[in-house]
Order: C-alpha cells, then sequence, then structure tokens
C-alpha cells in the first residue's frame, strides 16, 4: 500500500497543482495553518490522505501567492485544455478563472465541498481496488481487470508534443521554494535541433551551439553555480565518459551540500531532495543522464532521506558529504583495482588485445597488466565522429605498451591478429545487454564471427534495472554537424538542412546482446553476461 | 615447498603426535580408492580431509584451516583431476561456515566433524538424486551416445534399465586409456546392448542416436564443462546435428573456474599429476581433458536440479558467497 502511495504521490501532486492554477488563488483560513503545524510535529504520525492534503495545501498557498503577484493567468490556458486523452475525474475538473465575482469565502467553501466529495469518493474506490484516482497521463481505468499501462520516460518521447508541453510547465514550477516569485527564475527547456531521421524522431537532438545557459537569466538563483559549469561542460564533452561524468556529478553535489543552509521551519532530509531537483532537470537538458548517474542520484536522495530529523544541520552535511567520498572510493575506485586483479588473471604472456574507443577501466587495466610484467600488445580501433582512441592510444604509450592503431572499417583485417577483446560498457541491462559506445556491438559480433573471446568490464553501479533488445528505443543523439568534415577546403554537408531528403544520424550508444560476449568482470568476480539479474539482485539484498 | 609452508605456523607443530603426515594422507586415500572403485575421487578426497581433521592436534583454528588447506594441495598433488581441487575446496568452505566463534577449540573441531560428516552424507546421495532426474529423459527405443566412462552416467542407465526402459548404447572408446571399454563392459553386465565405436566415429553415429549424455570432471563457471579429451568433438558433432548434448554431474564438482577457450584451462588440469612432475616439456605431451562451451550444452543434471548452462552461475554464487 505504502508503495502504492509512494507511486501515486508524485503524479497527484501534478494534477492538484493543475488544479489549483486554475482557480484564482485564496488563502487558507487560520485553521488550515494550524493543521499543517500540528502535522510538521507528528510527522510520521500522519495517514496516506492527510500528508497529501498537506501537500495540496501548501502548493495550493505558494501558486496563491505567485497569482496575487502575477495577476495574468497566463499558465490557465495551457492548463485548463488538458491533454485529450487524460482521464478527468469530474470533482476535479478545473474551474475557468475568469470568475472573480464569486467573492473569495464562497470560492473556499467550494473548493472545500469539492474537495471532500472527492476524498470519500477515493475512500469508496480504495474499498473496492485498492488503487487511488485517476494520476495522470496515459493509465487505463483503474480496475483489478484491466491492466495498468506502463508510462513512458519523458525523454524518449520528443516528438510528442503533449509530452513537451508538460516537460516545459514541469521545468517553470521546479523553482526552489520560499524563493521570491518575481525572479522568474526557471529551468530553461532545451528545444531540438536540426532534421531528425525519422526512426529516432523519438528522442531529443541538440545543438552544441546553443548550450543550455545561454538562456539562463543572470542572476539565476535557481541554480547552484556549480551545477552550471557542469552542465556546460557535459553539453560541450568536456567531461565525457561515464565514470568520469559520475564522479564530477558527485563532486558538483558535495560543493551543493556544503554550501546548503536549511531554510526556516523545513527538514533538511525533504527539503535537500527538493533542491537537487532542479539541478538534476537542468543536468539532463544539457546532456541526458547516463545509467551510472542515475543509480549515484538514487543513491544520495535515498541517503539524504535517510538521516534523521534530531540531526543537526552541520553534523548532518558533514556526514552526506562522507557517504558521497565513500560511494566514489567504494564504487569506483576499488571495483577498478579488484577488476584489474581479476583481468589480468585472464591476460597472458604473447597476447594481443582488441580495445574499443576510450575507457578508462580499461586503460587502468592495461597499465595495471604491464606493471605486473605481462608481455602483451595492444590494438587500439577508433571511429568518427569522436575519435576517442585517440586519447587512449596517447596515455597507453605513454605508459610503454606497444600499440597498432586502426579505424573500425578494418576490424574484420586485424582480427585474425587477436587474442582477446577487452570492452568497457555504459550500462549493463537487466536482461544481459551490455550499453557501450556505438561500434561495440560490431566489433563483438565480429570477433564472435572470428571466435575471439570478447570480455566486458564494468562496475556493479552500471547495472540497471532496464531492459533493452535493441539500440533504437532508448538512445542519446549527438550532435549532426559533429559528421560534417572538411576536406581540400571543401565541405559537401555544409547545406544539410537545406536538402529535404537528408538527414544526419549521430547515435552515441549501441547495446550488444549477450551471445556475442564471453565474459564479464565486475568488482565481484567473473560471472557470465545471463548472471546480470543475480548480480541486481543480490544488491538489493544487500541493500 | 608444503612442508616450508607448514612450519611458519605459530601453534602447529608438523611432526608431534598422532597427526597425519604426508604419506599416511596419501595412503589413506589411495585406500579409499581401493575399498570402493565405485566412489568418485573427489568423495575419496573429502573423506581423506575429513579423518584429517579428526587426528588433528592443532591449537589453533587458524592453524587447523592452514593444515586442512595443506593437506587438500597434497592430495591434489596426487590426483590432478579439477573434482579433487573443487570437492576439497567445497568442503573447506563447508566446514567453515559455521560460527567458529566458540572459544573452546574442541568444540569447535566438533562441529566441523559434524558438519564435515553431514557434507559426506550429502554428497553420497548426489549420485543417486541424479540419476532419479535424468532417467525421465531417456525415452523408450532410444539410442544413447556416450563419452569414455563415466559412474554417474552409468548410474543415469541402470536406473533407467531398472524402469524397465529398452535402449542401447553407443560408446566411445576413448585413446589413449581405453576408458570406453570398460564401461562397455560394465553395461553388458545390465544386459544393455552396446557397440563400442572409435573416437573418429562419433560424427559418423550421430545420425542414428537419439541423445547424447556424458559425465564431467567439473563444471566451470560459465555453465561450460571439463571432461575426458573428445568431449568437445562429440559437443560440436551433436550440435551440428541437433541433438540434444545433456551433462550428468554431482554438485561438488562445480569449480571457480572461468576458460575463455581450451588455452586457458590450466597446465594442472590437464595432464596427470605423475606427468606434470616428471616430463620436462609439456608441450609434447597429450592433454587428458577438454573444456566444453556452454552454447553446447543442452541441460545439465545436478543433484541441485536440472539447470541450463546459464543457471550454473547463479548455483555457484550460491554455494560460494
Amino acid at each position: 500500500m505504502w508503495i502504492f502511495a509512494a507511486l501515486v504521490f508524485p503524479a497527484q501532486r501534478k494534477w492538484s497543482s493543475i488544479v489549483n492554477m486554475a482557480d484564482s488563488g485564496v488563502t487558507d483560513g487560520p485553521e488550515k495553518k494550524n493543521d499543517i503545524e500540528r502535522a510538521k510535529n507528528e510527522g510520521k504520525d500522519l495517514s496516506k490522505e492527510e500528508k497529501q492534503r498537506l501537500r495540496k495545501e501548501k502548493k495550493h498557498q505558494k501558486k496563491s501567492k505567485e497569482k496575487k503577484d502575477e495577476k495574468a493567468p497566463q499558465e490557465t490556458p495551457s492548463a485548463v485544455p488538458a491533454p485529450a486523452p487524460l482521464p478527468v475525474p469530474a470533482s476535479e475538473s478545473p474551474v475557468p478563472a475568469d470568475k472573480p465575482a464569486k467573492s473569495k469565502a464562497e470560492l473556499k467553501a467550494e473548493r472545500r465541498a469539492r474537495q471532500e466529495a472527492e476524498r470519500a469518493s477515493k475512500q469508496n474506490k480504495k474499498g473496492e481496488v485498492g488503487q487511488q484516482v485517476a494520476t495522470g497521463k496515459t493509465k487505463a481505468p483503474q480496475s483489478e481487470l484491466q491492466p495498468v499501462v506502463k508510462r513512458l520516460p519523458e525523454h524518449i518521447q520528443a516528438d510528442n508534443p503533449d509530452v513537451l508541453k508538460k516537460l516545459a510547465k514541469k521545468l517553470e514550477r521546479q523553482q526552489t521554494p520560499g524563493y521570491n516569485a518575481t525572479t522568474k527564475a526557471k529551468i530553461p527547456l532545451r528545444s531540438d535541433y536540426g532534421r531528425k531521421v525519422s526512426l529516432f524522431s523519438h528522442l531529443h537532438q541538440y545543438s552544441r551551439k546553443a548550450p543550455l545557459t545561454q538562456q539562463l537569466s543572470i542572476p539565476s538563483t535557481v541554480i547552484h553555480p556549480a551545477i552550471v559549469r557542469l552542465g556546460l561542460q557535459y553539453s560541450h564533452g568536456i567531461v565525457a565518459g561515464s565514470n568520469a561524468r559520475s564522479v564530477a556529478l558527485l563532486h558538483a553535489f558535495k560543493q551543493v551540500i556544503r554550501d546548503y543552509s536549511t531554510p526556516p521551519n523545513e527538514e533538511l532530509s525533504r527539503d535537500l531532495v527538493n533542491k537537487l531537483k532542479p539541478y538534476i532537470s537542468f543536468l539532463n537538458q544539457c546532456r541526458p543522464l547516463s545509467a551510472s548517474m542515475g543509480n549515484a542520484i538514487k543513491y544520495i536522495k535515498k541517503e539524504i532521506s535517510n538521516i534523521p530529523s534530531h540531526c543537526k544541520e552541520e553534523e548532518a552535511k558533514s556526514k552526506l558529504v562522507n557517504c558521497i567520498e565513500c560511494y566514489i572510493n567504494e564504487k569506483i575506485i576499488l571495483a577498478a583495482k579488484a577488476i584489474a586483479k581479476y583481468s589480468i588473471e585472464k591476460i597472458s604472456d604473447g597476447d594481443v588485445i582488441l580495445i574499443y574507443g576510450c575507457s578508462s577501466l580499461v586503460n587502468h587495466i592495461l597499465c595495471e597488466a604491464l606493471e605486473k610484467r605481462r608481455k602483451f600488445r595492444v590494438i587500439v580501433v577508433d571511429s568518427r565522429p569522436r575519435l576517442e582512441g585517440r586519447e587512449a592510444l596517447r596515455r597507453l604509450v605513454q605508459r610503454g605498451i606497444s600499440c597498432t592503431y586502426v579505424l573500425i572499417s578494418a576490424v574484420p583485417y586485424i582480427l585474425p591478429e587477436v587474442s582477446k577483446v577487452f570492452l568497457g560498457a555504459h550500462a549493463l541491462l537487466a536482461n544481459g545487454y551490455v550499453m557501450s559506445r556505438v561500434g561495440t556491438s560490431q566489433i563483438a559480433l565480429v570477433a564472435k564471427a572470428f571466435n575471439v573471446p570478447v570480455l566486458v568490464c564494468c562496475e556493479t553501479y552500471k547495472f540497471c534495472e532496464r531492459v533493452q533488445t535493441d539500440s533504437f528505443v532508448s538512445n542519446e543523439l549527438d550532435d549532426p554537424d559533429d559528421l560534417i568534415v572538411t576536406r581540400k577546403g571543401k565541405t559537401h554537408l555544409e547545406d544539410w538542412q537545406q536538402v529535404d531528403s537528408l538527414g544526419l544520424l549521430n547515435l552515441v550508444y549501441d547495446v550488444t546482446p549477450p551471445d556475442f560476449v564471453d565474459l564479464v568482470i565486475t568488482d565481484l568476480g567473473m560471472i557470465p553476461c545471463t548472471s546480470v539479474p543475480v548480480v541486481l539482485r543480490v544488491k538489493s539484498v544487500d541493500q | 615447498m608444503n612442508l616450508l609452508q607448514t612450519t611458519t605456523f605459530g601453534a602447529v607443530d608438523v611432526r608431534v603426535g598422532s597427526r597425519m603426515n604426508e604419506e599416511e594422507l596419501v595412503e589413506y586415500f589411495r585406500d579409499q580408492l581401493r575399498k570402493d572403485p565405485d566412489t568418485a575421487s573427489a568423495v575419496a578426497a573429502i573423506r581423506t580431509l575429513l579423518e584429517f581433521l579428526k587426528r588433528d592436534k592443532g591449537e589453533t583454528i587458524l592453524g587447523l584451516r592452514e593444515s586442512l588447506t595443506w593437506a587438500r594441495d597434497c592430495l591434489t598433488e596426487v590426483d590432478s583431476s579439477v573434482a579433487v581441487s573443487s570437492g576439497g575446496e567445497l568442503f573447506l568452505r563447508f566446514i567453515s561456515l559455521t560460527s567458529l566463534e566458540n572459544q573452546d577449540l574442541s568444540r569447535c573441531k566438533k562441529v566441523m566433524e559434524e558438519r564435515g560428516e553431514l557434507f559426506l552424507e550429502k554428497i553420497s546421495m548426489s549420485r543417486t538424486k541424479v540419476a532419479k532426474l535424468c532417467h525421465t529423459f531417456i525415452k523408450d527405443a532410444a539410442k544413447i551416445l556416450t563419452h569414455s566412462y563415466s559412474r554417474v552416467v552409468l548410474r543415469v542407465l541402470e536406473k533407467a534399465a531398472a524402469e524397465k526402459k529398452r535402449f542401447s548404447v553407443y560408446v566411445t572408446e576413448s585413446q589413449p586409456d581405453l576408458a570406453g571399454r570398460h564401461m562397455a563392459e560394465a553395461l553388458r553386465k545390465l544386459n544393455v546392448p552396446v557397440t563400442v565405436v572409435l573416437d573418429a566415429a562419433v560424427g559418423y553415429v550421430l545420425e542414428k542416436v537419439d541423445l547424447v549424455i556424458v559425465g564431467a570432471e567439473g563444471v566451470v563457471e560459465s555453465g561450460g564443462i571439463i571432461n575426458k579429451i573428445g568431449t568437445y568433438q562429440t559437443a560440436v558433432c551433436s550440435k551440428a546435428h541437433n541433438k540434444p548434448f545433456y551433462v550428468v554431474a554431482e554438485s561438488f564438482k562445480f569449480v571457480r573456474l572461468y576458460p575463455l577457450n581450451q588455452q586457458d584451462v590450466p597446465d594442472k588440469f590437464k595432464y596427470k599429476a605423475d606427468t606434470l612432475k616428471t616430463v620436462p616439456n609439456l608441450s609434447d605431451e597429450h592433454p587428458m581433458i577438454d573444456y566444453t562451451p556452454p552454447s553446447l550444452i543442452t541441460l545439465l543434471f545436478t543433484d541441485l536440479g536440472v539447470l541450463t548452462p546459464s543457471a550454473v552461475s547463479d548455483e555457484l554464487i550460491k554455494l560460494y558467497l
């Protein structure tokens, strides 16, 4: 039941906020304020409905203040004609804002009556079904017999205008609570650039030349400067690679926590999580979050909400900073050491190892193997437009490992020489598929055809619960202008946007099926690709 | 090398009292094998280790564990098969999995001994369990192909014959030790029609055969198996002919190895113990075992149940963690 509540609540809040936006703002009577005070003091003793009611009231208060200042109901036209498929329960139908004739008291009474009726109907429904009233978007009507339609995540619905509108609204609303609404600071929505290939039109495609920060107003009090800097670094590719991105994110969050001070009448555990939400949205707009970043954020949120309420602020902040440092140390640095230890067992003298792109983990393993005096040579495979292999080549040659450099088109040519293939991973999915830089599945396929063993190295914090069987559904599109190349002063694709039938596709990730992978080396040991769900199960038991 | 290891411990003195030394250990082991030729060599090894534990006069738990490890290494020198190594490892893990917080050493030892007996009892039942699971897959009028001499496969076929099923068996000769003929003899005693074929004739015979059953010396983490040389060939041919390839193995044969290909299997398993010690250049010798990857295996029958190769890793994690 509590799990249901947890799932339902976030959506519930959206609904109530839409409702409240439509109403003309009214402040609540004093008895409601008392309720809130009492509720705060009691904390966990509140029942579900009371908490819900409290949240609604809070939102209501905020919105009412906004309405008073702004006056212009610019939000109402977008909120009132709610998207068609949404099942609007009768009791919550938005009241048009052009009824200033009614007095405040009447409106308040009306609203309260409506809420009571709604709550009563909810109680009845709960008695039958055990599930709460319409939670927005595309959910099938609640009955035990009909299955609930799963909600698609927003980032793969870029061609659905309703979803975009919702996203815009969500970003506008994500202001840090308590700030003066007149600053009008909000997280900007990044717009897509260029013509997208139709098969991938459901994904966002941004241009690097139009960074999100240009749309931010100054002073931007909503977003912490460390996060702004991080967002810029992500969108320009200055910080790239899943480990680097996660570590940078965690360091930025450490800074945020250090600079954070709890506003009066708020609890650190709840307020800080709310503060982090706009930052995460902002970073998501700069560059879609990776699976490793997602897991790190989940961990931080859990740690924050587990802070006991009696903890003093300084103590709590230092505890959180400590937690983050532990996480980085355990899951990334020590994991790399453990993986290197296992991998070195698999590297024998005289080996010819093939690597693709620049994976920090694989580079680390090869350097460690060199220190342990293994005799091997490396073939670095690279591909356009990122040409990350050059970076790997530079690092390995600096250490004194003998390397060969080829482009991906030459892989079948050199594979007969190769004895092993080492690949890094961006994430490992629950059905055993490996999500990695585009081109990885190609190499695994050709290696399988030549019977060369393929080893994937991945830390356990990159394991995610998602299931994917193809690279289309959930991917990332990079700036299409990267594909344009100038040779001998001629740039043929300069005006690609003018040509109607031409689309440029710059994919970032692809998925490799487990049949092509022989072994996955993690910090827990060497496992076959099909055992990833076992590790996820073991991990969830531990936590 | 082993003596050097033992003399560095604090409280344990190697030559004092009635503690088993190396010769006694080896003698006991060989004795066990001789007494009951039908038991797996791993079971004999575990019995030996249990006896060693009983007679050990160590003063500390750490010393006890060290000396058990030393004893297990001794045994692997005598019989370098994968099963002895894995059986020994699992035995050690099983007995030390108890909470040894008891201050009193003798009580700890008693607990360890009891657990050792329990372990031994469990694994002696394992072959029967495997036979019970597997015989249902042998249909009436089936033609079975098997490789070399395996006591587990023999037990399975015994059970199937006892269930009044009619089937005939093709056995490969299995050079260089001709263990296949041994298997054929045993099957003839059960009144099962049996034909001995050359190792090279496996591809020829497979079109007549309905299923292939082999034993295993070791089951590795990937779900593949290590077995007598020639198994890999049989597996590849049966895949090409689309015939099911079944493996029967007890759970104490599960080992924490992960070979990527034939080359990756450690040398100490490939050759007999005597060969490893006497011959200077191993590349002239024929390996006694090979590795069959999990993609060629249909199902594994173990006392933990009927498993697909990918489930083996799951079971291993449960056993070892």
